[in-house]
């Protein structure tokens, strides 16, 4: 079993950047590795509850939600990022966690592969 | 106690998107990643500004008098300031017309005793393929 840390700077909604990557970390946890995912930046918006599935918009809330349950899977962000849009710790969904950028760094030291998406 | 190493490589333009500006914070986290790591363990981070990115470099940048937000330019500044390894691509310097004068490269001011370097390419091929992992933004 290895462990996969995946971060994102892309926006939930204007991008197809967070569903790959999510798609990769439920590949990934499937075939029994560990997965840490890290938000910053617009990446964060991932990290707002009460989102509403509508065909048109990417909708992830419900695999996250299943990938936390595996207990494989962890999920961060970045909580600076995430306050200076208006997100706070209440609005968080349940099992999602807010640190500063040093747990993505701290994840990337034992991780066997860390995959970067920069871009917006 | 095991170090690994982390290459951040800048392509993006700044202030036209936030990643620019999240390489530069990301990487100055390596200084205080320790708190989660065991004792001895290291994570450390070096910077490369490559294509566009380079522009993320240059000197006298207004984000404060203009958008009332810090600088890249004094983000870049702090990574100097911790001894962070900067590099800079020469061929992509050139390319706009910036040379050592109109870029930052030290961070004396403040206090910073380590100058940012010029590089070919091909020097940050090699920093590359010394990490662990090659963060690009």
């Amino acid at each position: 079993m290895g462990k996969l840390t995946i971060g994102t700077f892309s926006s939930l909604v204007g991008s197809l950047s967070l569903d790959f990557a999510v798609k990769l970390a439920e590949a990934a946890v499937k075939k029994g590795h560990k997965v840490d995912f890290w938000m910053s930046g617009n990446a964060t918006m991932l990290a707002k509850k009460g989102q509403k599935a509508f065909k048109d918009y990417s909708y992830l809330a419900k695999t996250l939600q299943e990938l936390i349950a595996t207990g494989n899977f962890q999920i961060t962000a970045c909580e600076a990022c995430a306050e200076a849009r208006g997100y706070h710790k209440e609005d968080c969904p349940d099992g999602f966690i807010r640190k500063s950028m040093d747990w993505y760094l701290a994840s990337t030291f034992d991780a066997d592969r860390v995959l970067h998406i920069g871009g917006d | 106690m095991a170090t690994t190493k982390l290459a951040f490589i800048v392509r993006s333009l700044p202030y036209k998107t936030e990643a620019s500006r999240l390489a530069l914070t990301h990487a100055i986290a390596s200084q205080t990643v320790e708190i989660y790591l065991n004792d001895g363990d290291l994570v450390e981070a070096s910077i490369s500004y490559v294509g566009d990115g380079v522009l993320n470099c240059l000197k006298g940048q207004q984000g404060m008098k203009h958008y009332g937000i810090t600088t890249i330019e004094g983000h870049a500044k702090n990574s100097l300031l911790l001894d962070m390894r900067v590099l800079i691509c020469k061929e992509d310097l050139d390319r706009f017309g910036l040379t050592e004068e109109t870029i930052l490269m030290d961070a004396e001011d403040i206090g910073g005793e380590i100058k940012a370097n010029i590089v070919s390419y091909s020097e940050i091929q090699k920093e590359m393929e010394t990490a662990n992992h090659i963060l690009v933004c």
